[in-house]
């Protein structure tokens, strides 16, 4: 990498940023919007994995997801066009096919990045075609002295297991199952010394982009919220 | 500790004593009595076999010497046994158990004049009295070229492999140069077995030209695929050709340490790899200063996990770091940056056991079997509804019929042939019409399958083709790593929507569902579980759509398969009066007797599991399959009551 500013075009926009940057935080930076969920900024090897920022590079023969591009001189990148706003749409749907749907009692409302990219991709948050999948596990995973765990949010982005794997403390999340099964696991307790840590850390509840994961005090006080408004 | 022979010398010491040494077996004066004891021989009993050998041997005081050999890769014909008999030439015997290795012992060994033809398959070497192996078309049109001796040498014994010129390749390598091993596997354009068919030298090349310190290489042995077992068998069969495999990369490449990849679940290739290793180490074949030259390899045995994504190099990678097996995206490549950073190259047992005879005979001799593109031999296990089925090492370009039909037997039973489905759970089915399709990386992927691991399910009329593409499909999204959005998810719903048209339940705008979901499946995913998990999906869509159909709009299993579609009942023409066969293997009593003492289904009870199709005296045959369950015609059955009885 080095210090070069390179122009490279984004759907007829001409873009100067530094050589060997990733695709996607330059669009973003520059006001083109790409829908992402597992992406963060600073990351080193970002994970690919949401497939959400699929973008078109002329001189590829498939699509490409942008967050793992590095873009070189002269790159031209189209992020609309017919077939990519298809395959986005599939995979936010496929994202929602799973999802609980329940955005007016969860503590994400209106804050959740699957709200944001519904309404760029002009999408419902509910499928109709696509049939619904339960995942199979409970509404809530309670075992984390200070963490709450809603498997039927997740989106399995991962960006909470990337921010915990970057910090020093013992306490470590990480995917668990396979397939559909897929978790993050939080196996910590009580009794797990380690987990001790996270009551001042809280990052990877930050990093949620839905509301899959928060701090047990915060989901606390807004449970009591919510159920407070019911009665009214 | 270098020496001042050259490697050539180095191995011609060991070479010539183990030469001897077989010699002795070779020329034994008693009987030598060779079982194959590879996975699937114990599996079918050989250790069974060697028992009752021995018992009766001593019975009747006599002297024979028994070895444990490998598989020969003939399922259909196992426990195999090889007798060695002064006087006969070599002979090779199928399902060999312990009575029939007793009725050997006193008719061949004890009495000399009876070779036992009714257990016979024929003589490994020519011979005027009796059939030679090569009177079969099985043995004729096969090219043993990775295979040849396995089955026929000890794998634990690394004399029977020196014998044979085992790793003269290496030694010649040694005295060449890991350029020159490069350049003639290059030459050669030997193609990765592993599934994606990359050529090995272009591969090799990458991770020779990068100017590091440390490389590493791998023997890729996870073989997650169900139903297949090539690897397994070359690891346990022929140990040492994959470690002269490997080592020969590893010089061409300019690594120092090697690593085979092994799954957990494998513990006898674990254990005869761990073993060979050692041997190896001791014959100074492996190890510090390889044959007195300056070349030194380490290599370990790594057991894996035994996820099928773990297969997947960049899985594999991470899960030999102790992280996650989950696929990373690339690039970087391992070839480029792999374990820890290092350049990592990662090849297939099959490969890798390519290799030595490639060095031995020349990349002219390579390049003269199969077809321009893909060179060499193909190894597939095949299996389902053929005679012979097994692993099968043909050279490439042959065509499926001519590898189906000719070498396998065709279809069991006299039925028809419907389909294959080629190159694993992600594999492609190919129609009987595409029969003549050749088998190369290439043409196959034209046709919508693959090479894959090579593994080759034989399908007959019987088969549903939905119901085939629903059990991929949950294969393939059951193992899913789970990373990425697609193949997590989408594989998931095509599941579903197999299921749900299995069932009856499926509704026609599914197939387009189904359509746009693979392609998204396969432009979206990460790595190549979910970019080839559709393959079932789509050409049974594209070549057999009217099953699809029939199931959907008629609610009918043209084969008669999917459960919920059919019904059985008894045809009470051919149904014997008095019989009552089927009466006690219904599991739910649903067979009761007419008022003319003929059987018939309850069809409120019946659980269709089939059961008295199979128990229905041939005879008879009166047990009739039906598709959609409508279709059991009005026979006018009443049961038989105290009333009519007595009518
Ligand atoms: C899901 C998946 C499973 C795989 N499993 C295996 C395997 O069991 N053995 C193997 O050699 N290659 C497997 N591969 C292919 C490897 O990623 C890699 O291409 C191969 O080991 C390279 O060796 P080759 O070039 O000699 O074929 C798999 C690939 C995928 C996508
Ligand atoms: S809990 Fe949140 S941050 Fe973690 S994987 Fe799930 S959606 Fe992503
Ligand atoms: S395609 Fe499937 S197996 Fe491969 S990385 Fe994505 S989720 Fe994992």
């Amino acid at each position: 990498m080095s210090d070069n500013l390179i122009t490279i075009t984004v759907d007829e926009q001409k873009i100067k940023a530094l050589a060997g940057a990733f695709l996607l935080p330059v669009c973003l930076e520059n006001d083109i919007y790409i829908p992402n969920l597992c992406f963060l900024k600073g990351m080193d090897d970002p994970p690919a994995s949401c497939r959400l920022c699929m973008v078109e590079i002329a001189g590829e023969d498939e699509p490409v997801a942008s967050c793992r591009c590095r873009i070189s001189e002269g790159m031209e990148v189209k992020t609309n066009s017919d077939e990519i706003l298809r395959l986005r749409q599939l995979a936010f749907r496929l994202l929602v096919s799973t999802n609980d749907g329940s955005c007016r009692t969860c503590i994400a409302n209106h804050g959740c990045e699957l709200q944001k990219i519904a309404k760029f991709l002009h999408q419902p948050l509910r499928t109709k075609r696509l049939r619904h999948i339960d995942r199979d596990y409970p509404k809530f995973i309670n075992t984390h002295p200070f963490l709450i765990y809603e498997p039927k949010k997740c989106v399995l982005c991962g960006r909470c297991v990337h921010v915990c794997g970057q910090l020093e403390k013992g306490y470590k999340l990480d995917f668990a199952q396979r397939g559909m099964d897929s978790i993050v696991s939080l196996f910590g307790s009580d009794l797990d010394p380690a987990s001790q840590d996270c009551e001042t850390c809280l990052a990877c509840t930050e990093v949620c982009p839905v509301g899959a994961l928060s701090s047990k005090v915060k989901w606390q006080s807004f449970t009591a919220e919510i159920e407070a408004k019911a009665k009214k | 500790m270098k020496s001042p022979n050259s490697p050539k010398e180095h191995l011609m010491v060991q070479a010539e004593r183990a030469q001897g040494r077989v010699k002795e077996l070779k020329e034994s004066p008693i009987p030598v009595i060779y079982v194959g004891c590879a996975t699937c021989g114990l599996a079918a009993g050989a250790l069974e076999t060697i028992a009752g050998f021995e018992t009766v041997l001593k019975e009747n005081g006599i002297e024979a010497r028994i070895e444990k050999v490998g598989c020969l890769g003939h399922c259909y014909a196992e426990p195999l046994v090889i007798i060695q008999n002064p006087g006969f030439p070599p002979l090779l015997y199928q399902k060999i158990g312990a009575g029939e290795a007793g009725i050997l012992v006193r008719s061949f060994l004890k009495d000399g004049s009876d070779p036992c033809y009714e257990y016979l398959i024929g003589s490994l070497e020519a011979d005027e009295n009796f059939p030679t192996l090569m009177d079969y078309p099985r043995y004729l049109y096969e090219n043993r070229v990775v295979m040849e001796h396995c089955g026929l040498i000890d794998p634990e014994d690394i004399d029977s492999f020196l014998a044979v010129g085992g790793y003269s390749s290496l030694a010649q390598g040694l005295e060449k140069g890991g350029a020159w091993v490069l350049d003639e596997v290059m030459a050669a354009n030997l193609r990765g077995r592993g599934g994606a068919g990359f050529p090995a030298g272009r591969k090799w090349k990458i991770a020779r030209g990068i100017e590091k310190s440390s490389k590493l290489v791998i023997c890729n042995g996870d073989e997650g695929d169900p139903g297949a077992y090539m690897d397994r068998t070359l690891l346990e069969s022929n140990p040492h050709q994959v470690l002269e495999g490997l080592a020969l990369a590893a010089l061409a490449v300019g690594a120092e340490r090697a690593l085979l990849y092994i799954r957990a679940e494998y513990p006898l290739a674990v254990k005869i790899m761990e073993r060979a290793i050692v041997e190896a180490q001791e014959k100074n074949l492996l190890g510090a200063d390889i044959m007195g030259s300056d070349f030194s390899l380490e290599v370990s045995v790594f057991q894996g996990s035994g996820a099928f994504v773990c297969g997947e190099e960049t899985a594999l990678i991470e899960s030999l770091a102790g992280n996650r097996g989950m696929p990373q995206p690339r690039p970087p490549y391992p070839a480029v940056a792999g374990l820890n950073g290092l350049p990592t190259v990662i090849n297939n047992v099959k490969t890798l056991s390519t290799v030595p005879s490639i060095i031995r005979n020349g990349h002219q001799w390579f390049r003269s079997i199969g077809t321009e593109e893909s060179p060499g031999t193909a190894i597939f296990s095949v299996v389902g509804e053929v005679e012979y089925p097994g692993l099968v090492e043909v050279p490439m370009g042959v065509t499926l019929e001519h590898l189906v039909v000719d070498i396998c037997g065709g279809i069991k039973d006299g039925k028809e042939l419907k389909a294959v489905q080629i190159g694993g759970p992600s594999g492609g089915c190919l129609p009987a019409s595409l029969m003549d399709t050749i088998i190369d990386f290439d043409s196959l992927k034209k046709v919508g399958a693959m090479m894959g691991s090579g593994g080759l399910v034989v399908m007959n009329e019987d088969t549903c083709m939905v119901e085939v593409a629903r059990y991929f499909t949950d294969f393939t999204q059951g193992e899913s790593c789970g990373k990425c959005t697609f193949c997590r998810i989408g594989t998931r719903h095509l599941r579903e929507i197999l299921k749900s048209i299995t069932v009856g339940e499926g509704r026609m705008e599914e197939l387009a569902d189904l359509e746009e979901l693979s392609q998204a499946i396969i432009k979206g995913s990460l790595c190549s579980l979910g970019k080839t998990a559709p393959n079932p999906v789509l050409t049974t869509l594209r070549f057999f759509r009217d099953e699809y159909v029939a199931h959907i709009e008629e609610k009918r299993c043209p084969a008669k398969m999917c459960r919920p579609l059919i019904a059985f009942y008894i045809d009470l023409e051919p149904c014997a009066r008095g019989c009552d066969a089927c009466v006690a293997c219904c599991p739910t009593d649903a067979i009761f007797t007419t008022s003319n003492r003929k059987k018939a289904i309850d069809q409120e009870k019946c659980v269709k599991c089939g059961e008295c199709v199979y128990v229905c005296p041939p005879e008879y045959d009166a047990v009739r399959r039906v598709s959609p369950p409508e279709m059991i015609p009005d026979q006018g059955v009443e049961p038989l009551t105290e009333k009519n009885e007595s009518e």
